[in-house]
């Protein structure tokens, strides 16, 4: 399977999945909402440029609000996490190896110390933007501190169940296929 | 030279980000102001129609409650039918009449419109509705909603076969409201916590509430019919800043489970604004 088809596939699952699944889950109580949409933009693959990085998180985040009737509202933050991911991965990995040898960020082509700070460090950004934009004309801070909290905890159990599930093989890129 | 299209590059990433960031802060209110955006119509369709793919499964699964529902509803509705009232003389035909007039000459106020829900949201702090009935099926903008149990929100939104709903469960949604005992009117709105519960304001302290005091529509509000159920009071609490209390009323409408509803069609309310724009605000 190519990149394309397969990161195709996984645009439209990760919405199925957030909206008709996730979305659906009744509020355990008012902290806790289970966000899982915005790991498509850390799963994709290291060779993209920064600049269609961005415009597919735009393209991907206003997807997913159109069907949570909410135009905007997730857009920011999938932004925001597809402009900080290329830094972020230039501080973790020593690219000129790994870059060259993987195809997307994962557990086994970064290491498990790396992809951790990764995921936790976008998911918290995410997360905290997306709250702050909901909670911008309300705001009161105690809550807003403990819901960004919550549901990034949330977000990262339901990550690392999601990569223990469906391990991706951090298949070796020869040179004759780039 | 190449550190300056280094820098070129590094800053048009930037620049990117921001347009980006911009387009979707200016997508985010433009979309909370105004809902006649035509993009989103068209956005509201097509989500519209996966929704009801969704739906057709999730609809399956609810039939049983759904069922008891109509059934309880239709048991209601028999009771108010003529038949059902003795009386010396039984000669009357009922008939169903379609004219804006029936025969005592009273105006026909308001008209029910059944839809199906084929989507619905209750885990965020705004949620929407989306029902299968659209502009051509007669559904317009400012149309109330109510469900078999009570009221369900207001129509914020037509496309051709589909209408975007503002769940009462909405941190923007305001009901102007009474109650049952003592016809005391208040403001009902939601404060993004739990589901089951929406808040009732503007009732002074001084009238005797109990656990459990239905609360009705009022007649202030012209999407809905006045005595309309919105829930019942499950707890209050006096607001130490001022002399009104604040109750916790529960939501008659089961908002995990609505599978069907009926758009609200005020006749006779475009009449009324047109009157109350005309007065004069200042002489």
């Amino acid at each position: 399977m190519t990149s394309l088809l397969k990161n195709i596939i996984r645009f439209i699952l990760f919405i199925l999945v957030q909206v008709y699944i996730f979305n659906k889950v009744p509020p355990v109580n008012q902290y806790v909402k289970p966000y899982i949409y915005f790991l498509f933009i850390l799963w994709l693959p290291f060779n993209i440029g920064r600049a269609p990085l961005m415009l597919l998180a735009f393209v991907f985040g206003l997807t997913f609000d159109y069907f949570s009737g909410t135009p905007g509202l997730h857009t920011m933050p999938c932004v925001l996490i597809a402009y900080l991911r290329p830094f972020l991965l230039n501080l973790l990995i020593p690219q000129e190896t790994t870059q060259l040898s993987y195809l997307e960020p994962s557990a086994k082509s970064m290491g498990w110390a790396s992809y951790s700070t990764y995921v936790l460090i976008l998911t918290f950004l995410h997360i905290a933007l997306l709250v702050f934009i909901e909670w911008m004309e309300f705001g009161d801070f105690l809550f807003f501190i403990g819901k960004v909290t919550a549901t990034t905890v949330l977000s990262l159990i339901l990550i690392f169940i999601a990569e223990m599930l469906f391990p991706r093989a951090g298949k070796y890129r020869t040179n004759t296929a780039a | 030279m190449r550190n300056i299209i280094a820098f070129i590059r590094q800053f048009f990433n930037l620049f990117l980000f921001l347009v980006l960031m911009g387009i979707a802060l200016a997508i985010l209110i433009n979309y909370n102001q105004t809902y006649n955006v035509v993009f989103s119509g068209i956005a509201n369709e097509t989500t519209g129609k996966v929704g009801a793919q969704y739906n057709a499964i999730e609809y399956y699964f609810k039939l049983k409650k759904t069922n008891e529902q109509l059934v309880a509803e239709n048991a209601e509705l028999r009771g108010l039918l003529k038949s059902s009232f003795g009386g010396p003389d039984t000669s009357s035909v009922i008939q169903v009449d379609t004219l804006m007039k029936d025969t005592l000459g009273r105006v026909r106020k308001f008209r029910f419109l059944p839809a199906k829900v084929v989507n619905n949201n209750i885990s965020g702090e705004t949620n929407y509705l989306t029902l299968y009935r659209g502009s051509k099926q007669g559904a317009q903008v400012d149309m109330g909603v109510i469900g078999p149990n009570g009221i369900v929100g207001k129509v914020i939104q037509v496309s051709d076969n589909y209408c975007l709903v503002m769940s009462l469960l909405n941190r923007n949604s305001k009901v102007s409201a009474m109650m049952k005992n003592g016809f005391y009117t208040g403001l009902v709105d939601w404060d993004g916590k739990d589901p089951r519960y929406v808040i009732m304001h503007n009732i002074p302290k001084s009238v005797k509430v109990k656990i459990g005091d239905t609360v009705l529509t009022s007649n202030l509000s012209g999407s809905y019919p006045p005595g309309i159920m919105i829930g019942t009071v499950a707890g209050f609490q006096g607001d130490s800043g001022s002399g009104f209390l604040e109750m916790k009323v529960k939501t008659s409408t089961d908002f995990y489970s609505i599978q069907y509803a009926y758009l609200v069609n005020n006749m006779i309310w475009a009449e009324q604004k047109e009157l109350e724009a005309k007065t004069p605000k200042e002489k």
